[in-house]
C-alpha cells in the first residue's frame, strides 16, 4: 500500500485497502474556522440536536482566520458563534480573536500549534486542509454537512484515491522556490488533472525542502483537483514537528513497489520561475517570458505564501531595494508576525526591510485579501489592478473585483515583480 | 432512486466553473443553517459570474428561473464552500448536469442533498443554449433537449448512489445504521 492507503486502513481498521474502496474512516483532527465553522456547527445541532455534545472536545480545533479585521457584522457575529461553542463544548483548542491565542491563518497555524501528527487523518471545512499532507499524514477539505457528522460521531465516509506519484530529482536552484514546483505540475497536468487523486511528492528536491515548502506543494494539490497531497515523514518532518512539542510520533511510509496509477519524474534543475496567469492556476507561462505584464500591485501572504521562508526569499529580494508598486504584506499568523521582527538579513529585521522598500504597514495576521472577502478587507481589490500574489487561486474575482487580473507567482518572483513594477524573473535582481 | 424528473430552463456554463463564480467570498459570511440567510445565499447564486452573463438570479427576484445548470469539465472546482451547491439550491436549482465535478463540490452537493450532480457522457454545453427547455430523468440517466427532442445518456452515479437516493449523508448514515 501507498501512504495515503496505509494510513486510511488503519483509520478504518482494516489489513488493507485500494484505490475506489468506500470506508468510514476514525478522525483524528477536525479543523474549522470562521467562515464554515458557523454552518457546521448549525447542521450539527439540527442533526443531533440542541443538546447533543461533540464526539471528542479535544481533537476539535477551531481557528477563526477568514474575516478577522472587519466591520462586517455578520462576520463579527459568526466568530461569536464559534466562541459559544467552543465554551459549550468543552473544545480547549480555540484560537480566539482579540486574544493572545489568536493564530491567524488556519493551515499554517495548525501545524505550528502541534495538531499535526504524521500518519493520522485530518479532516477540514476548507479546501486547502490538505497543506497537513506536508507532514506524512491524510489531510482532506470537507463541506459544513460532512464536518456536522464528523463532529457528532468522529468518522467521514471516504473513498480511498489512488496514487499520482510526483518524483522531483535534483536540486532546487536558489533561483526557485516550492510555488515554481506546484505550479509547474499543474500547469501539465491542469485543473483537474488529479482530480479524486493523492498526488505525493518524492525525490532528492522534495526532501531538500524545509517543512514550510512542503506545505506550499501539499496546499495547492487542491489546485490539481487532488483529494490529498503527500509527503512522505523524513528526519524533516520529524524535528519540525518535535520542535512544535509534537510527541509519541509514529510516522508511517508507503511498502516499496506499492502500486500507483502513475508516475511522473522531474529534473527540477529544468524548471524556470513561472507564474499562474489569469485566471487558473494551470496557465502556466515562465515569468522571464511575460516581463512586459505590467502590474499594480503586488501581494505576500496567505498559507501558500505567507509564511516565514516565504518573507525571508522576498526580502532578500527587496533588501536595499524599493518597491515600485503598493505592496501587501500579510503575515499568515501571529508566529510569522513576530519572525518577521526576529528575523535579519544582514542585522536588518525583514519587517525593517519590507519598511524601508516602501511596502504598505505590515496587516495582522489572517487570510485577508487571498479570497477577496467584505469589503473592508486588507489589500481586496476594487477596481481593474492587475495583482501579482504569492497567494493559490486567480480565479475571476477571486481577490474581490471580478477585474482585476491575478497572477500567481513565488515570494521571490513577486518581489522581483514589485521592484521592477512589472512581472520579473528573480534572476535578473538575484 | 427517487422517481424525479425535472423539467425546467437551462443556464450554461463551460469547463472550471469554480466556487468563487457560484458564490463569491464576499458573501461566506451568511451561514447556510440559518433559515434566512439561506434564502439570502440563493440571491448571490452565480454572483461571480463576469457581467456579461445574463443573470442568474433576476434583480428583485429570490428565485433563479433555472432549474438545470449545465456545465463542461471540472464543474465546482476550488473551494470546499458547500454555500456553493447551498446557494444553487436555495436559488430553485434541482439538478447541475456536468461532463465532470471537482471532488468537494461533488461531495457537497450529495452530503446536503441540495441538488443532483449528474454526469454527462456528452459536452452538452456545447449542445445545449441558456434559456431552453429541457427534462432531466435523474433515475433514467438522461436528459432530453425538448427544442429538438435530442436525448443525451448520463452515467451512472456510481458509489455516490447510495448516499443520494438516501437523500444525504446524515439519511445514508440512519439508513446503514452508523448513526442513530
Amino acid at each position: 500500500m501507498t501512504i495515503t492507503e496505509k494510513i486510511l486502513a488503519a483509520a478504518s481498521g482494516k489489513a488493507s485497502v485500494e484505490p475506489g474502496d468506500n470506508i468510514w474512516a476514525d478522525v483524528n483532527v477536525l479543523l474549522t474556522h470562521d467562515v464554515c465553522g458557523p454552518g457546521a456547527i448549525g447542521v450539527f445541532k439540527r442533526e443531533f440536536g440542541e443538546k447533543a455534545r461533540v464526539w471528542n472536545p479535544d481533537r476539535i480545533v477551531i481557528i477563526p482566520d477568514h474575516y478577522i479585521f472587519t466591520k462586517d457584522e455578520k462576520a463579527r457575529r459568526n466568530i461569536d458563534i464559534l466562541r459559544a461553542f467552543a465554551a459549550e463544548q468543552g473544545i480547549k483548542h480555540y484560537y480566539d480573536v482579540g486574544t493572545p491565542s489568536y493564530k491567524g491563518v488556519c493551515h499554517v497555524a495548525l501545524p505550528e500549534e502541534g495538531h499535526v501528527r504524521p500518519g493520522e487523518v485530518i479532516v477540514g471545512t476548507d479546501s486547502h486542509t490538505c497543506t497537513r499532507g506536508a507532514l506524512g499524514a491524510f489531510a482532506t477539505g470537507i463541506g459544513n454537512t460532512d464536518a456536522g457528522f464528523v463532529l457528532g460521531t468522529g468518522k467521514i465516509l471516504l473513498r480511498v484515491p489512488a496514487t499520482l506519484r510526483f518524483v522531483l530529482n535534483g536540486r532546487l536552484p536558489g533561483y526557485l522556490m516550492a510555488k515554481d514546483i506546484i505550479l509547474r505540475i499543474i500547469g501539465d497536468i491542469g485543473v483537474d488533472g488529479a482530480s479524486y487523486r493523492a498526488m505525493e511528492f518524492a525525490g532528492e528536491a522534495v526532501a531538500g525542502l524545509n517543512a514550510e515548502e512542503r506545505m506550499t506543494i501539499c496546499n495547492m494539490a487542491i489546485e490539481a483537483g487532488a483529494k490529498n497531497g503527500i509527503v512522505e515523514p523524513d528526519e524533516t518532518t520529524i524535528s519540525y514537528l518535535t520542535e512544535r512539542g509534537v510527541k509519541e510520533l509514529r510516522p508511517v511510509i508507503g511498502d516499496p513497489g506499492a502500486k500507483v496509477e502513475r508516475v511522473t519524474e522531474y529534473d527540477v534543475d529544468s524548471f524556470e520561475p513561472c507564474v499562474a496567469e489569469p485566471h487558473l492556476p494551470s496557465n502556466y507561462a515562465r515569468a522571464r517570458d511575460r516581463n512586459d505584464v505590467k502590474i499594480d500591485r503586488a501581494y505576500l501572504g496567505s498559507c501558500t505564501g505567507g509564511k516565514i521562508t516565504d518573507f525571508l526569499a522576498a526580502a532578500g529580494i527587496m533588501n536595499g531595494r524599493k518597491v515600485a508598486v503598493e505592496t501587501y504584506i500579510v503575515p499568515a499568523t501571529a508566529e510569522v508576525a513576530s519572525s518577521l521582527d526576529s528575523e535579519k538579513i544582514g542585522g536588518k529585521s525583514l519587517s525593517a526591510i519590507f519598511r524601508e522598500a516602501g511596502c504598505m504597514d505590515i496587516a495582522p495576521p489572517s487570510c485577508a485579501a487571498c479570497l477577496g472577502g467584505p469589503a473592508d478587507t486588507f489589500g481586496r481589490t476594487h477596481g481593474n489592478e492587475v495583482v501579482i500574489s504569492s497567494t493559490n487561486r486567480n480565479f475571476v474575482g477571486r481577490m474581490g473585483s471580478k477585474l482585476a487580473p491575478i497572477y500567481l507567482a513565488s515570494p521571490l518572483t513577486v518581489a522581483a515583480s514589485a521592484v521592477n513594477g512589472r512581472i520579473t524573473d528573480p534572476r535578473e535582481l538575484l | 432512486m427517487k422517481k424525479d424528473i425535472i423539467k425546467g430552463k437551462v443556464y450554461v456554463l463551460g469547463d472550471n466553473i469554480d466556487t468563487d463564480l457560484i458564490i463569491p467570498a464576499c458573501y461566506l459570511n451568511l451561514v447556510p443553517t440559518i433559515p434566512e440567510e439561506y434564502e439570502k445565499l440563493g440571491t448571490y447564486a452565480m454572483a461571480g459570474l463576469p457581467d456579461e452573463y445574463p443573470p442568474f438570479v433576476r434583480p428583485g427576484e429570490s428565485k433563479s428561473e433555472y432549474a438545470i445548470v449545465i456545465g463542461g469539465k471540472n464543474f465546482g472546482c476550488g473551494s470546499s464552500r458547500e454555500h456553493a451547491p447551498v446557494a444553487m439550491g436555495a436559488a430553485g436549482v434541482r439538478a447541475v448536469v456536468a461532463e465532470s465535478y471537482a471532488r468537494i463540490f461533488f461531495r457537497n452537493a450529495i452530503a446536503t442533498g441540495e441538488l443532483y450532480p449528474c454526469e454527462s457522457v456528452d459536452r452538452l454545453c456545447d449542445a445545449f443554449r441558456t434559456g431552453e427547455d429541457a427534462e432531466l430523468d435523474v433515475a433514467g440517466s438522461s436528459i432530453v433537449q425538448l427544442r429538438t427532442g435530442r436525448r443525451f445518456e448520463l452515467r451512472s452515479l456510481g458509489s455516490a448512489a447510495p448516499v443520494i437516493e438516501a437523500g444525504g449523508i446524515f439519511q445514508y448514515a440512519r439508513k446503514t445504521g452508523m448513526i442513530g
